[in-house]
């Protein structure tokens, strides 16, 4: 494990164990029942913390083989997720099958194999192409335009966007060699910190809504506020990347944005289903798809930022 | 160790963890009756069942479909424990009462896992019911009858597919039933296909 690791990781532990002393304080301090459930979903959240932190860093320990496992795992249990809440039809059955057992492994086994240019082109083409094949010969016409784009929309979101995060090992960046972990690093800590941070700002001063039908939570002040806060810690973690602070700062934002935009959208798609978590996987914080909403959309703009940028 | 395996791979592929909203796993004799719509139906009911209570727990199975081939039929009787009873009925005149083996085992003070559509629908909502749940029901008053509906089976796993794909399953429990006096037929099977509508629409 690359040493820089160890020191984040010992500063993550450090910033969970202050969560978890804080959420227990705010538990005995909490009255109404309404705070109680408040503290308790925020302790339950941290647990779940706990838990994704420890095993994010065993993937880091093995290295490149475990954590493309570790996210194709996540882009398997984010597409049943998908798939589970969408109504397909047995004629989509194949279609179904297929993405599941070729292409989501195929998406990862790309990246494991360093084959860049097929793994950019791999669903958007290939699989855009023959899963509306595989559907049509069952001979089903009833809502095919809707059936087929909700698979390709499931594909496209919870596997080719997510390959894109553990897609930053493939790059090569002059001096920067063989430290691709590190860029993943921090793009799910940016990530997650401005998804945590506009929870925590929205919950202290969130008064204006931005979006009350779509997602009832996301206040302006949760977003500046959290946003802000998140573009200063990625900021700050610009000595663990091949950026100046002033880039690491520009990326963070971009991170920030794309990820904010990313949760509105996925919770537009999940209420359109007609629910309100994506699953009930991780305690406090709903399915994995809850989790990974804003990384859907962050993981490709900063791998294409870097590709385009920094890499060879 | 083979049920371990293969709960294991049903729970990573479509979950299915039991829900017991209106009972509690028990020792009491139980028909547990279910909608039907894939094969997956009779493992992961099977699965939703607390270790202790399955070797007294027997899911009915066609036999034309389960007790055909070595590897189906050993799956069937050896490890899921089932009955298989002969769909096609022959009538009375074959002599052969296809609800003979379940009201054996009921005798015996097991319980049992039944389909009462008969055979495996596509739909949401189960079919209506056959009458063998009827029969069950008047000759073991004493037997509560326990609701399940089974989500999603049928999409993971519909008919005429060759694999399951990973689509989340539930297994809910409902309510306990028992005939009531004097109650006709139809009246009873449309009581008890209600109860598994009502757990269908449950969120």
């Amino acid at each position: 494990m690359d040493p820089t690791l160890v020191t984040l990781f010992i500063g993550l532990i450090a910033v969970l164990t202050t969560a978890t002393l804080i959420g227990q304080i705010l538990g005995r301090r909490a009255q109404s029942t309404e705070a109680r459930a408040t503290v308790d979903n925020l302790n339950a959240r941290i647990r779940a913390w706990w838990l994704m932190v420890a095993i994010f860093a065993v993937a880091f320990v093995f290295g490149k083989g475990i954590t493309l496992v570790l996210f194709a795992l996540t882009s398997f249990y984010c597409l049943r997720e998908f798939i589970s809440l969408t109504p397909t039809k047995a004629g989509d059955h194949s279609a179904l099958a297929f993405a599941f057992y070729v292409f989501l492994p195929l998406q990862y086994l790309l990246i494991a194999i360093d084959w860049q240019s097929l793994f950019s082109i791999a669903i958007p083409v290939y699989a855009f192409l023959l899963l509306p094949v595989l559907a049509v010969l069952r001979h089903d016409t009833d809502d095919f335009l809707a059936r087929t784009a909700k698979l390709q929309w499931a594909l496209l979101l919870t596997v080719y966007c997510i390959s894109h995060a553990p897609a930053l090992l493939l790059l090569r960046i002059p001096g920067f060699e063989n430290k691709g972990v590190l860029l993943l690093f921090f793009l799910v800590t940016v990530v997650q910190a401005s998804d945590v941070l506009q929870y925590i700002f929205g919950k202290l001063f969130g008064r204006h809504k931005i979006a009350p039908v779509v997602s009832p939570n996301k206040t302006w002040e949760g977003f500046v506020g959290g946003g802000l806060a998140a573009t200063l810690l990625g900021a700050g973690l610009f000595w663990i990347t091949p950026f100046t602070p002033l880039q690491a700062a520009g990326m963070a934002l971009a991170i920030v944005l794309a990820g904010f935009c990313g949760g509105l959208v996925l919770s537009a798609v999940k209420r359109s289903m007609g629910a309100k978590d994506w699953g009930r996987m991780i305690e406090g914080h709903g399915g994995a798809l809850d989790r990974m909403d804003s990384v859907t959309y962050a993981a490709p703009l900063f791998f294409h930022l870097v590709n385009y940028y920094f890499a060879v | 160790m083979i049920d371990h395996i293969l709960i294991g791979l049903a729970r990573f592929l479509v979950g299915g963890r039991p829900e017991w909203l209106g009972t509690q796993p028990s020792l009491r004799q139980r028909i547990y009756f279910a909608n039907h719509g894939s094969h997956l139906d009779t493992i992961l009911l099977w699965a939703a069942i607390p270790t202790r209570l399955r070797p007294t727990t027997h899911p009915v199975a066609a036999a034309d479909y389960w007790g055909k081939g070595r590897l189906r039929r050993a799956v069937a009787l050896d490890l899921l424990n089932a009955v298989l009873v002969d769909r096609s009925g022959g009538g009375p005149a074959s002599g052969q009462d296809p609800l003979a083996p379940l009201e054996d085992t009921l005798q015996s003070g097991h319980s049992l896992i039944i389909f009462p559509e008969g055979t495996r629908g596509g739909e949401k909502l189960p079919a209506a019911f056959k009458s063998g749940l009827f029969r069950l029901a008047t000759r073991f008053p004493q037997v509560e009858l326990v609701p399940v509906y089974l989500e999603n089976m049928s999409r993971a796993f519909p008919r005429g597919a060759f694999l399951p794909v990973p689509i989340s399953c539930h297994v809910r429990f409902g309510t306990p039933l028992f005939i009531k006096a004097g109650e006709t037929k139809e009246a009873f099977l449309e009581r008890a296909r209600e109860a598994i509508v009502a757990l269908a629409e449950v969120n």
